[in-house]
């Protein structure tokens, strides 16, 4: 119990910050019911770019920077095959980019560093960043492209029995939500039926081990990365659809890095957790501790959540340095 | 034959510790300076200096100070704009609101200001490390973008968010032609690179390699890791602090919250790993390497005589940025430092094969 | 192989050294080489533009407009008087050091140097004010830039022609005042501002705040950090505020998400105006259907084909030199980029009438700029008919008056609202005086004699 304080009294303390506007009755029940909706639906968007991330790093050990270059990527790719033919087709054409573009990242940039440290492999995921961004731009182009999942856009009002007014609910929200619930529960059958995904979870417990049974290191990692290549297109289709696809959404992915902070590196768990958590965190502090901010500090207005996520996962490192779901690390001379 | 230290004996301790124990080092760097003080203001243009080498010099100051921390103590921080925004910000407000100060003593109480706030930043370090830490330092990066953005005290409560500056004056003299600011930054950095040469050949820069090499066994052998860690983030922050101000001040002259942000950090960090992590003279190649890329991206096209269109060029040099960045990570991870470390090893031995 | 490949690196950076020296070098020789024109000659236009990054969605079709008028002055008339327009564009992508970077390449190109500079970006626009004093070239902020660059006694170089954010921001207050009935009625009303966190989005909040003071409305101020992707909690405060009016002061991928979040929560796109950098093609279409009903301020040109359209069709497009497609000729940004370009070569011709039929430099530019006076006659001439709106300058005011229209988007093209605004001087010259005297006092400078300048 000792030993676990720390996290606790930081849980306690969100829970009660959560809470909080909703016990002083300083914003209306339905709204509130609303704010904590929105934030769990930005927290679904950020899980499948954690997602991504957590299961490149799970198998290879290697932190992807280029997720959110890969998201755009995959965005860009659909949307403007969109153009051509129709969407499931696109969709499965990105899915043949994506993959085609995780084995020559495989091929060009991981198998020649295979022994270094984990900052050459970040730095070279930074470079393909670079990279995927003009070139992605170069063969798609800057404009601003739609991805029309056929959804519509406006929303509905819930609820209105119990809640005064009802509560505003988006389609598009709920399709985004039950897609990333698909996903995760396909990759976690994945993980654990298929001889594939068990090749998989013992590449990322041991390399050594794993290669020494004969399991084809090499190929593993063209399979994970292609994986989190058809991820990227699933996060990438359906942040498109909501927001526009252009080169700004490569940024907006790096929002996902808290998530895997506080969710652990290595977990899928802890991507989706992490990325919920975040989500609210982000959504309610901006919506309910703005304003107080502003007013007590007298700030030229709000915008705490830029920064927000980031403090939350760095005070919750401070307490759990794992991370929520991550494999504690023991380090020996 | 002509490189080695064949016939220089030291009979000194002194000589035998000094930074250029190679003759033909000192003479090498004897004639650099002199190029660079005495014939670089009266031989190249003004383009030149603005676009090239006033960027050149500062970014190098800001990729020693990165350096320091990434390369010399191990710590990873990809947010390390934040402190060159806290420094150059520092810089204004004192300059502004207690204008008799000297320009320097700005400089070096805004570079103070800065460490001070790069060991509250630096705090994390010393319960997380690797990736953590490094994703830890975004938060910094952030928090400043948001703090200098919000909190109007620190523009001066200017309607636009944006501040602007007076050209430097002091002693009398008012650094305002590019050859005036290229010679002022010039000594600046002069200075500052002895003492960063001095700090890394002493103990302090010695804790700091046993704890990037191998901080479990460090802490056995009695260094302590918040001694290190946290001067190691605060003289890194002084550098980087001096060098916003400058940046500021002297290559941009206004400048608004969105000048330090994500991409100079990441500008900073490629700019040691190009130039070699660990290695003084890895943050100059660097920081030339990255300077110069783009203008020449920009012009070599103009002189093939292949007209690309502005966004193609920005593209391509995105690409090629990337690839390079990859590149070296594969060829040579130990950067441009350990090349040149390599070919004056190859120099002792030229013409003769072996 | 591993050492053969180093030995390659090391090759490449010693090459990678010699062509740091030899840029350096040939930028020199470059500059050198200009050579001296008679009679004809060439005026050498920069154009810092960003077809790359957030903001290359609606930097594009300006930039497009600019360089293809440029192309058309050449096509169609053979140059200014005689001297042949040549331009160069450099990419900013939006960001201010790369702006600076541009300006200081392209300010001493061409036989005169640059003619003036459109920075494109309120951000560089205050990086670059600082160095026009000291360069001597004009920089031309149409319907951005400072709001206090309109004193030109103090911003002897810049000229906001068309209006500033001040005159923007003053005019939707008097359209929604006007809609109310009044502008007493706006007391107790809340109008959000929802702008881009920078130096642009924040131009306007001055005058608002001062127009809240005057007619005791609330201001609601959410900005919205670049690229301006995340608004979901911006919008969802104003679902909490319930603003009677939503001001949009965004730019890039900003615009179009605004719109989108918008619909998500159900406020009404009727109560929603943008500034004019807010109302264009890119902006709206995004959001689909969605977008209907939303308005914004149109200054110079409004979205549509004219007579120089048809010129532009027949001597650039026709001919293939046209900068981007032909189907996006007349939207909103292509035409204020046309429109941008022809102040500027009207100025350079206005001082050929001083100068001499010649290359010119910035300083004569300037008196070029300081004595425009574009007129509906001079309008009919150029082919501007309703895509350009009277303007007329002088060494006291760079801006000449600003007046501004409201458009609306349907579903499928802007329509033109009746009814002309013009800004109300009464409040915002006072503020225009305050400011520029501060920053005269803050950069020690002496403020121009503009009597003893034109004598």
């Amino acid at each position: 119990m000792k030993k676990h304080l720390p996290v606790l009294t930081l849980g306690a303390v969100l829970l009660i910050g959560l809470a909080l506007p909703l016990a002083t009755g300083a914003s209306p029940a339905g709204f509130y019911v609303e704010v904590l909706l929105g934030g769990l639906m930005a927290g679904v968007l950020y899980s499948l770019v954690a997602l991504g991330f957590a299961l490149i790093f799970k198998a290879s050990g290697v932190f992807n920077f280029a997720q959110g270059a890969m998201v755009l990527f995959a965005a860009l790719s659909v949307a403007r095959l969109a153009e051509q033919m129709p969407l499931w087709v696109a969709i499965l054409a990105g899915t043949v980019i994506m993959v085609v573009l995780a084995w020559l990242i495989e091929r060009l940039v991981l198998r020649p560093l295979v022994n270094q440290e984990g900052v050459a492999l970040l730095m070279a995921t930074l470079g393909v960043t670079y990279f995927l961004d003009g070139f992605g731009q170069t063969v798609w182009g800057s404009d601003i492209y739609k991805i029309d999942l056929g959804i519509a856009k406006e929303p509905v009002m819930i609820l209105d029995k119990i809640f005064q007014g009802g509560i505003l609910v988006n389609k598009e929200d709920f399709v985004a939500a039950l897609v990333a619930a698909a996903l995760v529960a396909g990759l976690v059958l994945f993980f654990q039926k298929t001889a594939t995904g068990r090749a998989l979870r013992a590449v990322a417990d041991d390399h050594q081990a794993a290669q020494s049974i004969g399991i084809p290191l090499n190929r593993i990692w063209v399979i994970v990365w292609s994986v989190a290549g058809f991820v990227a297109l699933v996060a990438g289709v359906i942040w498109g659809s909501q927001l526009g696809v252009q080169f700004s959404l490569s940024q907006v992915a790096l929002k996902a890095l808290p998530v895997v902070i506080l969710g652990g590196f290595t977990s899928i768990a802890g991507a989706i957790v992490g990325g919920l958590v975040i989500g609210v965190g982000e959504k309610m502090a901006e919506v309910f501790l703005g304003p107080i901010l502003v007013k007590a500090f007298d700030l030229a207005g709000g915008g705490i959540e830029n920064w927000f996520a980031y403090v939350l996962a760095l005070l919750f490192l401070l307490v759990r340095p794992e991370g929520l779901f991550g494999e504690k690390n023991i380090d020996r001379v | 034959m002509f490189y080695r230290e064949n016939g220089q004996f030291k009979s000194t301790y002194a000589s035998d510790q000094q930074m250029l124990p190679i003759l033909q080092d000192r003479a090498f760097m004897l004639g650099l300076l002199v190029l660079a003080i005495g014939a670089a203001p009266f031989v190249v243009s003004d383009y030149v200096f603005l676009s090239l080498l006033i960027p050149f010099l500062i970014l190098a100051l800001a990729a020693i100070g990165l350096n320091l921390l990434v390369g010399y103590c191990g710590q990873i921080s990809i947010g390390h704009a934040a402190f060159m925004a806290v420094g150059a910000y520092a810089a204004y407000n004192l300059a502004l609101r207690i204008p008799q100060l000297n320009f320097l003593v700005v400089l070096v109480l805004s570079g103070l200001i800065a460490a001070a706030v790069g060991i509250l930043f630096g705090v994390p370090s010393l319960r997380i490390k690797g990736l953590y830490l490094a994703v830890a330092t975004l938060a910094a990066q952030f928090f400043m973008d948001w703090l200098f953005a919000r909190v109007k005290w620190f523009t001066n409560y200017s309607s636009s968010g944006s501040v602007s500056t007076a050209p430097i004056e002091m002693f009398g003299w008012t650094v305002d032609t590019p050859a005036e600011k290229y010679l002022f930054l010039l000594g600046v950095l002069i200075v500052l690179t002895l003492v960063a040469k001095n700090l890394v050949r002493s103990h302090i820069g010695r804790e700091w390699m046993a704890m990037r090499d191998m901080d479990v066994a460090a802490e056995v052998i009695g260094i302590r890791p918040v001694y290190a860690k946290l001067t190691a983030f605060a003289v890194s922050a002084f550098y980087c602090g001096i060098a916003g101000a400058l940046w500021g001040f002297v290559h941009l002259g206004a400048w608004e919250p969105l000048a330090f942000n994500l991409t100079v950090s990441l500008n900073l960090l490629f700019m040691i790993i190009i130039g070699g992590m660990g290695s003084l003279l890895g943050s100059f190649f660097g920081a030339a390497f990255i300077v110069a890329l783009p203008i020449i991206l920009d012009q070599v096209p103009l002189w093939l005589g292949v007209p690309i269109s502005t966004a193609m060029a920005s593209h391509l040099a995105s690409m090629i940025f990337g690839a390079l960045i990859v590149f070296f990570l594969v060829v040579e991870p130990h950067g441009l430092a350990r090349l040149w470390a390599i070919g004056k090893e190859k120099l002792r031995l030229w013409p003769f094969p072996h | 192989m591993k050492q053969g490949a180093k030995y390659a690196v090391l090759a490449a950076s010693f090459a990678v050294a010699a062509a740091f020296g030899s840029t350096a070098a040939l930028a020199q020789a470059k500059k050198a080489e200009a050579p001296a024109a008679k009679g004809g000659g060439e005026q050498f236009f920069p154009v810092l533009s960003y077809r790359t990054g957030a903001y290359a969605p609606n930097g594009i079709p300006f930039a497009n407009g600019y360089v293809d008028y440029l192309k058309l002055i050449n096509a169609r008339d053979g140059g200014i008087n005689g001297v042949k327009v040549v331009f160069e564009e450099c990419e900013t992508g939006y960001a201010t050091d790369k702006g600076v970077e541009c300006y200081e390449r392209l300010k001493g190109k061409g036989s005169t140097g640059a003619t003036a500079f459109h920075p494109l970006s309120t951000g560089i626009t205050f990086a670059v004010t600082d160095k026009s004093f000291a360069d001597k070239i004009p920089i031309i902020t149409t319907g951005y830039g400072r709001a206090d660059s309109v004193d030109g006694t103090v911003f002897g170089w810049n000229f906001p022609l068309g209006g500033t954010y001040w005159d923007a921001a003053d005019m939707l207050v008097q359209h929604v005042g006007k809609k109310e009935g009044g502008l007493d009625k706006l007391k107790g009303k809340k109008i959000a501002l929802v702008y881009h966190d920078s130096p642009y989005g924040k131009e306007p909040i001055a005058l608002l705040q001062e127009r809240a003071r005057m007619h005791g409305y609330e201001l609601l101020l959410l900005p919205v950090t670049h690229p301006g992707v995340e608004q979901k909690a911006t919008w969802l405060q104003i679902r909490q505020q319930r603003p009677d009016y939503v001001f949009l002061w965004g730019w890039g991928v900003m615009n179009s998400t605004a719109i989108k979040e918008a619909v998500a929560t159900g406020y009404p796109r009727e109560k929603m105006y943008g500034v004019w950098w807010s109302g264009a093609e890119p902006d709206v279409t995004p959001a689909g259907d969605g977008a209907k009903g939303y308005s914004s301020l149109v200054f110079f040109a409004p979205a549509g084909q004219g007579q120089v359209h048809k010129d532009m069709i027949k001597y650039v497009y026709d001919k293939g030199q046209g900068a981007g497609k032909k189907e996006e000729v007349g939207e909103v940004l292509y035409n204020r980029g046309m429109a941008a370009a022809m102040v500027t070569v009207e100025a350079v011709r206005k001082a050929q009438v001083k100068y001499g039929k010649k290359p010119l430099k910035g300083e004569e530019v300037r008196w070029g700029l300081e004595n425009l006076s574009i007129d509906d006659a001079a309008i009919k001439k150029l082919g501007f008919t309703g895509f350009m709106t009277p303007v007329s300058t002088s060494c006291v005011n760079h801006a000449g008056e600003a007046q501004a229209t409201i458009h609306s988007w349907d579903g499928k093209k802007w329509n033109v609202q009746p009814g002309v605004y013009h800004a109300d001087n009464s409040i915002i010259k006072p503020m225009i005086r305050s400011s520029a005297e501060k920053y005269a006092a803050e950069k020690k400078l002496t403020k121009r004699d503009c009597a003893k300048e034109a004598g």
